[in-house]
Order: C-alpha cells, then sequence, then structure tokens
C-alpha cells in the first residue's frame, strides 16, 4: 500500500503534467519548431555518422581555438532566441493600445522580458566576448594553448549548462517574471512560489561557475604565456583589454554567485537575508547585484573596444595612436567601473552625499572613455582607411556609442535620473551603448578574426547587407524609445493607454524588423560563404595585411599554433616582422607538447545541470545523486595524471610543408 | 626553459626561439590558484559585509549574548589554528622528502580540521534547539551562512586532504603531488586566515554589541 501522488512527488518533485505549459498556444507552436528542428539536426549528425567527430574533434577538446568557435555557435544561436523574445515584445507594445490586450498575456509577457534581458547579457554577449578571447588571445600572445587547457573546455560546457537550463524553461514549466535581475521581494518565495525564479538562479549559477574559471585561465594565460620579448607595454590592446575584462571577471562574479546563493537560501530554506520581515533588507540584494552588475557591462564592453582598436589600426594601415594611453584609459576603467553601482539606484533614497559621490564617478568613466574615442579618431587620421566591414562596424560604432555615451552621463546626473529612473529612456541608453558597444563589436571581430579562423572570409556583400540592416535597425528601434522616455513612459509595460504613443512603439517595431533582416543577411553571410569558400580563400594567413601575432601563422592555424615560438620586438610584432625581412623557418622542427582531450568536462557540466534541474524541480534524489557523481568524477579526474601528449615532429614537417606548398601556389597565382 | 637571446647588435633579428623545450607542467598553477583563493575571498566579503549590514537585525529574537559561548568558540578557534600549524610542518616534512612524516602530519591535521567541524556542529544544533534558527532573523540568517559557508568549506578540504593523502601514497611525491599539497596548503592557511575574521567580527565584535 502507498500513496501514489507521494511516490511521485518523492520521483518528478513539484513537475507535473499540468507543468508542461500546453494551454499556451505560442509556447506550444514554438516547442513543435524547435522540437522538428532539434529532430531535424540530431537525425542529420546521426545519418551523416558525425557523432565520433563530433564527441573526438570537437565536445572533448581543450583546444583554445575550438572552444572559442563553440562559444560563437552558442552566442549566435542564443541570440536568435534572445531576438525572438525581443520582436515579440515590440510587436506586442506597438498594438496593445486603444483597450486591445495585444496578443500576449502579462504571466507570458513577462517572462519574455525576463529572458530577454538574461538570454542576451548571459548567453550571447558573454559567449561572444569569451569566444573571441579564448581564439583571438593565445594567438595574439604566441602561446599554443591557455594555462589550464582542461578548465577551459570545462567552463565552455558549464556556460552551455546555464543555457541548457534556461531554454528548459522555455517548455518545461515557466522562466522568471521578475526582471533580468530578480530583485526581492518580488523573486521571494511569497510572491514568486513558481520554478521561474529557480530557473534564473540555477541558470546563472552554472553558467557562473563556467565564466569565473575562464576568467582565471585567461589571467594566467596572460600573465604567464607571453611569448619572449613581449613586455606588458608591448601586448596588444585586444590582450590589454581581455585582460582588463578577465580582472573584472574574477573580482565580481564571486559576488553574483553569492548574492544568488543569498536568494536560493531565502527561497529554499526560509532565511531573512532579503525578506520584508524579520529584519531582512530588500535594498541589500540590489546594492550586492549591481556590484556584481555594473563591472559586468565593462566586461563586456572592454574586448569589444579592443577590437576596435585592432581593427582601427589594421584597416588605417597605422600603428595606434597613443597606446599608452589606451592601456592606461582600459585600466582606470577597470577601477572606476568597481565605484559606480549606486547609480542604478539613486532613487533608493541614500542621501545627496552619497548620490553625488556616485553620480560624480559615473561621470568620471566618461574621460577614459572619451580618450580611447580620440585615440581611434587619431589612428584613423591620415590613415590610408580601407573601409572593409570590420572597419564599417567600428565607424558605426563610433558614432552610436557617443550617442549612448550622452545619454549615460545625462542619466548620471541624480536629479535627471529622478524623472528618468526605470523610464524607456534608460533601456534606450543601454541598448545604445550594448549593441552600439558589444553588438557591433562582435560583428567587427567576427568579421575581422573569421578568415583567421577559417581560412576564408566573409562574403562582403551580405556582411553589408546585414550591416546596413543592423544599423539602421537600431536606430529606428531605440530613438523612439529615447522620446517615449522623456515622455515619462515606464519600462516593461504590457498594455497603454494613451494613443497618441502608439506610433512610436509602431517606428521601434519597424526598427526591430530591420535588426531581424540584419540578423537573416548575417546567417545568409555565414552560408554564402562557406559556399563560395575557394574563392574568398586566403592562402597567406594574413588577408588584411594587419598587424599583430595571430596573422603570422596559417589560417586557419595548426593545432599547436606556432611551429616555433615567435620572439617579439616591437608593439605590433607581426607588422616589425614583415617590415624587417621575417622568413618562415622551413627545417629543424621538434615534437611539440600539447594537452591531450578529455571528455571530463562534458560530464562534469552535464551534472552540474542535471543537479540545478533537480533543485528547481525539488527532485531531491537528482540534485544528491548528480552532486555525489560531480564529487566523484571530479576526484576520479585528479587521478588522471597524464594529461598531454607530443604532436611528433613529422607531422609538424608535414603541416608546414603542406603551407609552403599553399604559400608558394599563392605567390605564383 | 632555454631561449636562443638576440644579441643587442644583430643586424638579423630573431623571430623565433629555436631551441625550445617543454614548458614545465603546472608553471601558472600557482598563479591560477591564488587568483581563485581571492575569488573566494570575495564571496566571503560579501557574506562579510551582508553580516555587517544585518548582523545587528535581531527582529526581537536572541542577541550575539544570548547565544554564543565564547569559552567553545576559543577552543573551535584552537583546533583550527592547530590544524595549520600541522600543515605546516607536512609541508616542512615534504621539503625534506620524508612521505611518513609528511602523511602522519596530514593525518593529524585532517584531526584537528575535523574536530573544529565537529565543535561548529555541535553549536549549531544547541543553537537551533534554542530556536535560534536560520529563519529567525536576519541576523541569524546571516551569522548560519557565513560560519556555515567556511565550515562548508573546511569540509571540502578535508575531503581534498584525504584524496591527496591517497594520491601520495599511491604515486609518492611526485612533482605534481607536490604541487597539489602546496595548494592545498594555501586553500588551508586561507580558511584560517578568514576565520580569524568570522572570530574577530562576528563573535568578539558581537558580544561588545
Amino acid at each position: 500500500m502507498f500513496d501514489t501522488s507521494s511516490l511521485a512527488k518523492a520521483i518528478f518533485g513539484r513537475l507535473t503534467l499540468e507543468s508542461l505549459p500546453l494551454h499556451e498556444p505560442i509556447v506550444v507552436g514554438t516547442f513543435v519548431v524547435v522540437a522538428l528542428g532539434g529532430v531535424a539536426l540530431l537525425g542529420a549528425v546521426t545519418y551523416f555518422r558525425l557523432w565520433g567527430y563530433l564527441w573526438r574533434e570537437w565536445f572533448t577538446t581543450v583546444d583554445h581555438k575550438r572552444i572559442g568557435i563553440m562559444y560563437m555557435i552558442l552566442g549566435i544561436v542564443m541570440l536568435l532566441r534572445g531576438f525572438a523574445d525581443a520582436i515579440m515584445m515590440r510587436l506586442q507594445q506597438a498594438i496593445a493600445f486603444g483597450g486591445s490586450e495585444g496578443y500576449l498575456n502579462a504571466h507570458h509577457y513577462d517572462q519574455i522580458f525576463t529572458a530577454h534581458g538574461v538570454i542576451m547579457i548571459f548567453f550571447v554577449a558573454m559567449p561572444l566576448v569569451t569566444g573571441l578571447m579564448n581564439y583571438v588571445v593565445p594567438l595574439q600572445i604566441g602561446a599554443r594553448d591557455v594555462s589550464f587547457p582542461f578548465l577551459n573546455n570545462f567552463s565552455f560546457w558549464m556556460t552551455v549548462g546555464g543555457a541548457v537550463l534556461v531554454m528548459a524553461s522555455l517548455f518545461i514549466g515557466e522562466f522568471a517574471r521578475t526582471g533580468w535581475l530578480a530583485y526581492p521581494p518580488l523573486s521571494n518565495i511569497g510572491y514568486s512560489p513558481d520554478v521561474g525564479v529557480d530557473y534564473y538562479i540555477w541558470g546563472l549559477q552554472v553558467a557562473g561557475v563556467g565564466t569565473t574559471l575562464s576568467g582565471i585561465n585567461l589571467i594566467c594565460t596572460i600573465v604567464k604565456l607571453r611569448a619572449p620579448g613581449m613586455t606588458m607595454m608591448r601586448m596588444p590592446v585586444f590582450t590589454w583589454t581581455s585582460l582588463c575584462t578577465n580582472v573584472l571577471i574574477v573580482a565580481s562574479f564571486p559576488v553574483l554567485t553569492a548574492v544568488l546563493a543569498l536568494l536560493s537560501l531565502d527561497r529554499y530554506i526560509g532565511t531573512n537575508f532579503f525578506t520584508n520581515d524579520f529584519g531582512g533588507s530588500p535594498m541589500m540584494y540590489v546594492n550586492l547585484i549591481w556590484i556584481w552588475g555594473h563591472p559586468e557591462v565593462y566586461i563586456l564592453v572592454l574586448p569589444a573596444f579592443g577590437i576596435f582598436s585592432e581593427v582601427t589600426s589594421t584597416f588605417s594601415g597605422k600603428r595606434l595612436f597613443g597606446y599608452t594611453s589606451m592601456v592606461y584609459a582600459t585600466v582606470v576603467i577597470t577601477i572606476l567601473s568597481y565605484l559606480v553601482w549606486l547609480h542604478h539606484f539613486f532613487t533608493m533614497g541614500s542621501g545627496a552625499s552619497v548620490n553625488s559621490f556616485f553620480g560624480i564617478t559615473t561621470m568620471i568613466i566618461s574621460i577614459p572613455t572619451g580618450a580611447k574615442m580620440f585615440n581611434w579618431l587619431f589612428t584613423m587620421y591620415r590613415g590610408r582607411i580601407r573601409f572593409e566591414l570590420p572597419m564599417m562596424w567600428t565607424v558605426a560604432f563610433m558614432f552610436t556609442f557617443v550617442l549612448g555615451g550622452m545619454t549615460g552621463v545625462l542619466l548620471a546626473v541624480p536629479p535627471a535620473d529622478f524623472v528618468l529612473h526605470n523610464s524607456l529612456f534608460l533601456v534606450a541608453h543601454f541598448h545604445n551603448v550594448i549593441i552600439g558597444g558589444v553588438v557591433f563589436g562582435a560583428f567587427a571581430g567576427i568579421a575581422y578574426w573569421f578568415p583567421k579562423a577559417f581560412g576564408f572570409r566573409l562574403d562582403p556583400f551580405w556582411g553589408k547587407l546585414s550591416f546596413w540592416f543592423w544599423v539602421t535597425g537600431f536606430y529606428f528601434a531605440f530613438m523612439p524609445l529615447y522620446v517615449l522616455g522623456l515622455m515619462g513612459v515606464t519600462r516593461r509595460l504590457r498594455v497603454f493607454d494613451d494613443p497618441s504613443l502608439q506610433i512610436w512603439f509602431v517606428i521601434a517595431g519597424i526598427g526591430a524588423f530591420l535588426i531581424f533582416l540584419g540578423i537573416i543577411s548575417f546567417l545568409v553571410q555565414i552560408a554564402v560563404s562557406v559556399l563560395k569558400r575557394e574563392a574568398l580563400k586566403d592562402v597567406t594567413g594574413d588577408p588584411w595585411n594587419a598587424r599583430t601575432l595571430e596573422w603570422a601563422t596559417s589560417s586557419p592555424p595548426p593545432a599547436y599554433n606556432f611551429a616555433f615560438t615567435p620572439v617579439v620586438h616591437d608593439n605590433d610584432a607581426w607588422w616589425d616582422m614583415k617590415r624587417r625581412g621575417y622568413r618562415r623557418p622551413l627545417t629543424r622542427f621538434k615534437p611539440i607538447h600539447m594537452p591531450s582531450n578529455t571528455g571530463t568536462g562534458v560530464i562534469l557540466a552535464a551534472l552540474a545541470t542535471a543537479m540545478g534541474f533537480g533543485l528547481i524541480w525539488y527532485i531531491w534524489w537528482l540534485a544528491a545523486v548528480s552532486f555525489i557523481g560531480l564529487l566523484a568524477v571530479a576526484i576520479g579526474h585528479t587521478f588522471n595524471y597524464h594529461r598531454d601528449y607530443h604532436i611528433p615532429a613529422d607531422e609538424v614537417v608535414r603541416v608546414e610543408d603542406a603551407r609552403t606548398h599553399l604559400l608558394a601556389a599563392g605567390a605564383k597565382s | 626553459m632555454t631561449l636562443a637571446v638576440v644579441p643587442p647588435q644583430s643586424s638579423e633579428p630573431v623571430f623565433y626561439v629555436v631551441d625550445e623545450h617543454d614548458h614545465p607542467e603546472g608553471a601558472s598553477t600557482m598563479l591560477g590558484f591564488w587568483i581563485y583563493l581571492m575569488s573566494d575571498c570575495l564571496i566571503f566579503a560579501m557574506l562579510f559585509a551582508t553580516f555587517g549590514v544585518l548582523g545587528g537585525n535581531y527582529a526581537a529574537g536572541p542577541t550575539p549574548k544570548d547565544l554564543f559561548d565564547l569559552p567553545l568558540v576559543a577552543v573551535n578557534t584552537s583546533m583550527l589554528l592547530l590544524s595549520s600549524i600541522t600543515y605546516g610542518f607536512a609541508m616542512l616534512a615534504m621539503e625534506k622528502s620524508r612521505v611518513g612524516a609528511m602523511q602522519a602530519w596530514l593525518v593529524i591535521t585532517g584531526l584537528f580540521g575535523l574536530a573544529f567541524i565537529s565543535i561548529e556542529l555541535f553549536e549549531f544544533a544547541h543553537m537551533i534547539h534554542e530556536g535560534a534558527t536560520p529563519q529567525r532573523s536576519a541576523f541569524l540568517s546571516s551569522f548560519f551562512t557565513l560560519v556555515g559557508t567556511h565550515g562548508l568549506h573546511v569540509t571540502f578540504g578535508l575531503v581534498w586532504l584525504v584524496t591527496l593523502m591517497v594520491q601520495v601514497a599511491r604515486y609518492g611525491l611526485i612533482e605534481a603531488n607536490r604541487r597539489r599539497l602546496m595548494c592545498l596548503s594555501m586553500f588551508w592557511h586561507f580558511l584560517d586566515v578568514v576565520w580569524i575574521g568570522v572570530f574577530t567580527f562576528v563573535y568578539l565584535m558581537g558580544m561588545l554589541r
């Protein structure tokens, strides 16, 4: 005799058939499309017998280049999801006037704006930025790989695990309805008793472990593995900005981990950190999460600044203007980014003195940023500028980001912020700097380094189309929001009463549609480039006549990056080598010491994800089993002392000879 | 690593290292582990900050004076401090490659650590029995979380200690194992330093509130 419902509870926790959102036709439709697409993809992989190849060569790889590419793929896939949310919101806001409820109910709409923010920041911007750093930094400093190659693989899969949890919330249960930072008391158990906030917490915790570890990894790589001769002040600017970004990651993500842990204690065992009673303080949460949150935006934008620096100098054919000031500006931004967090809640009422302090520090950040802007301008001044795609993104960034910076300084004035707080003006501002800075930067970086990663360029026609759709789409989508914000419209609204506002939302919707065309053009660009890869081929390894070390090796680089470790004499190391008659070494190759692949990272991340799922749904046995599994696999992994191998000299000779033939053939044609 | 260094006045600059040897394994491990410790330190910093802000919010419940048994905490503190000293002795034995002595000191370290955890659990059980649960007030929430997080770290350190002892027993004091023992050493001393902070700010200053 046993009670079936308590047995079901023991096995499935609070997961029941009712948890599946079968009553939401939009979600069901999405599920059908995603399921069909997923089945087609898995079927294709099975049909072409690619599982073994994918597992051996990609999933278990410790090669920083392949991990970088996988990060980029994750970022682009999640961009599609995050953008689907965006366009749904735009459509809802464009039609929900004059008594119309639109087509999204409040329950669904609130999940969408939360998921949009979370996905775009954590699973689009972060993977794109981390992917570029992972790919480029070791090449730029003349290293064979990162300091901890296994950890790199593990970090990537933890990020994937977080993304899987967030995606699962679409079809199993629901996502948070709290806004992307899940402020209590709304996010506390009393007001959000469902699984949404738990998906949020565990998605971010699992991904956060990966982010922190990859931050530690890249700091060590940059500090320890630079090629001989590359002093700190000879590092390429992208490497500098990556260093600062990773310092920011290590110095801020633990704060997120801690604050989410406290929120989960409130939700799971009923502590009183952020509650309204028993001495809890919701504002404590807001402070703590922004101590992470503000550095986070610099984590995203600093590497973009680095990309623009590399691109500007390459396509202007000039050494970067004011290298030293660029480095110091980056470092100053790194430090200042910790002293401004309170500007996100001037309205908390901390008093005039506190608000003034944070207002002033916020305004001061515009000084080093302005210095960077002038450095890029002076690099272009009297340069031979080639308006290739990466350079176009850079120029668009310079226009757009300055605008976003100015509205940022406006918001930094506390009295103005009291009017504009949580208005669409704010929404327009941060999209202005994140799209204009991070997204444009990511596209510039993709266009710039794609030939290095794959050995052929991206098709310029579709790239330019994507560029123009994105840039005009951005202005159409967000300039109306500035106007609406100044008129007092607040964010996260689902329906509107005042019909005179509608036209602005319609314009913003058109802008979102243009961005949609931009994303489609980008995908077409990749497909077309793959088809035309022979015509777009790069045999030299240096298609842009660039300046830094990653262009000294072949495209794509061999597994070992450089047959011989380069020796650096100048800031623009590769430019210096070309100028002074560098000849590629053709003999005396030696075996090369490399790390071996391992599946442990995938297994650990899968267990962590399963544990997260168990905790979200109160499936305690699953959480416990996965946790024990995590410990066992992690400890078991430390018993493996043989984690490296040598690429034999013959193999190096074969690869390098092939490149010699290619170069000779390229020189003839 | 030996490098072919460019002579300063060379007309033909050297652009690559000809005579290269393998990188010594684990060259970045100590730096990486230091940075990890600092990130962990930041988690504790947040918990300290939370305790600093919420630690006085008793919500008409028990206060530190009602709850803390300073002699017991003093005994507990000495357990952890002694375990740090004995870990130091283990490291000295490792330097002299005396495996047996090192393992013995590690056992003693582990026992002190276990004593620390046991006393802490006893203290917690006692408090909860008296109704001073983590749910009772923001003060108790932040107290249990800060002290408990430290305790979890020590527990994890014990698991790690046992693992390393097994690995040393199986593979001897090879380079990789020495490196791992150094990492655990840093971890263990770090927890000691954090505990000094806990003892001072939570217990001693709590009694003065």
